[in-house]
């Protein structure tokens, strides 16, 4: 029998470190090769961590949400065989591989400030030696006790529970594996027997921790430095697309063949994107970066439209590259085929990032206006609210319209209300009179 | 016609009906039970107090007889001994008939009155009984149903004639010649082996693969050596068909049977007796009445003994496996105190059964293999009577104790043991499991010597990794 550790790979993407989001084992277990061991997240990617031997896990090196350096060790197993550690250099191994990625670990001393913040981990988790014991129920069982597990008391303890009113499941035991006995019982009934009475309406104490990690954390960090950092202005503005809705009707009536392929069914998505092509082609400097730090906006002549996208695990925001360059069906393709990757999650770096400019959709949901956050570090962001039927005066009377709310954010630092309204108003006549977005 | 009222009504007299009887009685609720039959129902009567009486006759005469062939290591002589049944079940009755008496007079000690008769339902609080003197109606704001359980029939085999259940080998004149035993669960080798050793010819017809199947096989292996030593024939996964009737009864009456191999055999017997298990007595006393709902082919009952209709309770063989007569009496203790206005309801951690075979059989909660089937790593000890001086002294070398227990905090999750006299250990097991000793506590807990007792503590001491006699 030997040990195997087995370290952080290198997993791609010119990154250093990764954060740790998921556990597939625990101590104790027995892995087969390739079995997934742990799941670890770079900027966007999930890359799960297979284990190259057989064998069973011994140590874990790290806890979900700390960011490991490539490298570390993370996993040691015990395997048939050597493996791949000398036995006399394990024990002294162990105890510092867990502080070895070591920016982000625990320490108990609490007195070197750190240049992130950190949630402060436990000092218990530094793990035993060498041979960790196995998972395994509980050995003493606490209070209160799941459904169906019988608390362990001798029957005078119980008859007195019964008589007592007192359910034993919530009693904690003091004796040997938990065992309850009659002084549990009066100190129980001490401290508040009203807790021991089911009553239909069950007070609940409890607090669930739950860790902010992987992607979570991400949309957490840039959501934060967006607020924090750039001064929003948001304008809504009310859109005619009634004439817009007949277009897109008609055109997807027709559904003629593109280029021998079928064409993608269109959505309001890929008008707004022409039109706000058009319309940054007179205010170029909405679709930017702004680089505080240096002081610098680097405005770019490629339209990159980030498509911010729910899916089951956060918001994405997969990325159309060069928007000026693909007409309609293009466009309506590529949302499609960038929405579906990011929802399966098989989305790549290289799609997930690169944005010059976002659209932000709530769809069917979308509210009467919003306060979208500008996608860090860009200057500005559309959002689209839901499209509704409402009564507009035409100066007669009353006619039914289709209606469509914008509610758009700009970083005010760079970008004026004025050339706000000015870009809003632009999109609105182009969305209002839609073959406008087709004369160049 | 006559009409009583009472607050507690309790219908059979069976050791679980007559048990919440007394114990109502003795808390002071108005209680009435009646009975058709004797007091103390199949346990009594034709059950577990006829059966013990029978075998340890059995017994008695098996070793005199063993003592006559010369060879006795003990050293004791005697001349050829000789059975008369008749004598015999005249003791058993007495017994019984002591016992019969000793019931009613608790029951009348209790406050109870007794009617005599069978009861029938007319509704969810009225029943009529039909009594010698008439019929009796009864009132009751709460009653139990205690009907018990009766043999099964097989239908190509019915009671009657050469075929008989348990309750008529209880009462046999003589011992049969050829006895063929339709059955190898406990009932029928326990009365199989005590008829063995009072001189008949036991053949035991078992269609599974192998008798006592509720017990694992380690278990049984002693008493499959002492069947072997007394004669008896087991067939196992041979299924009886019907009787050979070639004349009169108990001359030249066979049992047909399809043997393992799929071949037709017969068992020469005088007596064929069937023990095939028992059903529930649901039938004849107007359960149709009240509707009550079932559970399988029991009376379906919750952890107060309620069933579906508010103000009847059921206890005992009629609600359920295990059948014993302990359990029907510790739900009928329950029941009445629940009608006494007491707080109570069904927590027991252990029900230990036992065989009265030759070796004896005790088991008490989880059997390994329902321990392993929790998830959890158990730990087993076990400890051979061939290591036990009592054991020894008593010629009972064969068996042994063994403890179940969880490996992570030693609770004992069950206790099996098999050998001579190992019933009266069915105490000790039962106290552990419901105090909820850990095997650190039978280690602890001195065991006097020199009995078979200290092989429990032994069993403990070995599942701890210590024991200290082998």
């Amino acid at each position: 029998m030997g040990e195997y550790v087995i370290k952080l790979p290198d997993v791609g993407e010119g990154v250093a470190e990764a954060e740790l989001v998921e556990w597939h084992v625990k101590i104790g277990d027995l892995v087969r090769e390739d079995a997934v061991l742990a799941a670890v997240m770079t900027d966007k990617a999930t890359v799960e961590i297979p284990s190259p031997v057989d064998g069973e896990i011994l140590w874990l090196g790290a806890e979900i949400g700390d960011t490991v350096a490539i490298g570390s060790p993370i996993v040691r197993l015990k395997v048939a065989g050597e493996g791949n550690v000398k036995a006399d250099s394990t024990a002294k191994a162990a105890p510092k591989a867990p502080a070895k990625p070591a920016e982000v670990k625990a320490e108990p001393v609490p007195s070197a400030p750190k240049s992130a913040p950190k949630p402060v981990e436990p000092p218990a988790r530094v793990p035993p030696p060498v041979v960790a014991p196995k998972a395994r129920p509980p050995s003493v069982p606490g209070a209160p006790r799941a459904e169906g597990e019988k608390p362990l008391a001798s029957p005078a303890v119980r008859l007195r529970a019964r008589e007592a009113g007192i359910d034993l499941r919530q009693v904690p035991g003091s004796g040997p594996a938990g065992r309850i006995g009659h002084e549990d019982i009066e100190a129980f009934l001490a401290r508040g027997p009203q807790l021991a009475r089911a009553t239909g309406l069950a007070r609940k104490d409890g607090v669930e921790d739950i860790k902010i990690v992987g992607l979570r954390r991400k949309i957490a960090e840039k959501m934060a430095l967006a607020k924090s950092r750039i001064p929003h202005i948001t304008y809504v503005e009310e859109i005619d697309v009634t004439a817009l809705e007949e277009l897109r009707a008609t055109l997807n009536k027709e559904k003629r063949p593109a280029k021998g392929t079928e064409r993608p069914k269109l959505t309001l998505l890929p008008f707004l994107m022409r039109a706000m092509v058009k319309a940054i082609s007179d205010q170029p400097n909405l679709n930017a970066l702004f680089d505080d730090e240096a002081g610098i906006v680097h405005q770019h002549e490629g339209i990159h439209i980030g498509i911010a996208a729910q899916t089951p695990n956060g918001l994405v925001v997969p990325v159309v590259k060069h928007a000026e360059a693909r007409d309609l069906w293009d466009c309506a393709a590529e949302v499609n085929r960038l929405a579906d990757a990011a929802k399966s999650g098989t989305a790549t770096r290289d799609e997930l990032s690169g944005s010059t400019i976002t659209i932000t959709s709530l769809g069917a949901m979308g509210g009467v206006a919003t306060t979208p956050v500008i996608n860090y570090p860009e200057v500005a962001i559309v959002g689209v609210n839901k499209m509704m039927v409402r009564p507009v005066w035409d100066g007669t009377q009353f006619i039914p319209r289709k209606m469509m709310n914008l509610s758009s954010s700009f970083d005010h630092r760079v970008i004026d209300g004025w050339d706000a309204a000015v870009f809003v108003q632009r999109i609105k006549t182009l969305l209002e009179t839609p073959a406008l977005i087709f004369v160049d | 016609m006559k009409e009583i009222s009472c607050k507690l009504l309790v219908i059979g007299a069976g050791p679980g009906g007559y048990v919440c009887a007394i114990r109502a009685g003795q808390l002071g609720v108005d209680t009435v039970i009646v009975e058709v039959g004797k007091p103390g129902g199949t346990c009594l009567n034709v059950g577990c107090i006829p059966s013990k009486a029978l075998i340890h006759a059995a017994e008695e005469f098996d070793k005199v007889a063993h003592m006559a062939g010369g060879k006795d290591p003990l050293g004791i002589k005697v001349g050829a001994p000789t059975l008369d049944l008749t004598r015999t079940v005249f003791w058993k009755d007495g017994i019984v008939s002591r016992l019969n008496s000793g019931v009613a007079g608790l029951l009348k000690k209790a406050g109870v009155k007794t009617v005599h008769g069978w009861a029938t339902f007319r509704d969810g609080k009225t029943v009529e009984v039909e009594t010698e003197t008439g019929s009796q109606v009864i009132r009751a704001e709460t009653v139990v149903i205690a009907t018990g359980s009766a043999p099964v029939e097989l239908p190509f085999l019915p009671f009657g004639g050469p075929v008989i259940s348990s309750t008529e080998a209880l009462a046999l004149s003589e011992v049969p010649k050829k006895l063929a035993v339709v059955g190898g669960g406990y009932i029928g080798l326990e009365l199989g082996m005590a008829f063995a050793k009072m001189g008949a010819k036991v053949t035991v017809v078992e269609a599974l693969p192998r008798v006592l199947a509720q017990y694992d096989a380690e278990l049984t292996r002693p008493v499959l050596k002492r069947l072997s030593e007394l004669g008896v024939e087991v067939m196992t996964g041979a299924k009886a068909k019907g009787l050979s009737t070639q004349g009169q009864m108990g001359k030249g009456d066979a049992l047909l049977v399809e043997t393992a191999d799929g071949k037709n055999a017969k068992v020469a017997a005088d007596r064929i007796l069937v023990t095939v298990g028992r059903k529930p007595l649901t039938e004849g006393w107007g359960l149709e009445q009240i509707d009550l709902d079932r559970s399988g082919k029991f009376i379906r009952i919750d952890d107060q003994c309620r069933t579906s209709m508010r103000g009847i309770h059921a206890i005992g063989d009629v609600t359920g496996e295990p059948m014993l007569a302990h359990r029907a009496m510790a739900q009928g203790e329950m029941v009445a105190e629940i009608v006494a206005g007491h707080k109570r309801s069904w927590d027991k951690r252990a029900i230990p059964a036992i065989c009265f075979t030759d070796p004896e059989l005790v088991t008490a909660g989880l059997s390994p293999e329902e321990a392993k089937a929790l998830g959890g790593e158990i730990k087993i000890g076990q400890f051979p009577f061939a290591a036990n001086g009592r054991a020894m002294t008593r010629q009972g070398e064969d068996g042994f104790v063994r403890v179940v227990a969880r490996a992570d905090n030693h609770l004992v999750l069950g206790i099996q043991a098999v050998g001579q006299g190992v019933s009266e250990l069915s105490a000790a097991f039962g106290l552990a499991l419901e105090m909820g000793a850990r095997l650190e506590d039978i280690a602890g807990t001195i065991h006097a010597h020199p009995t078979q007792g200290e092989g429990f503590q032994e069993a403990a001491l070995k599942a701890l990794g210590h024991a200290l006699h082998i």
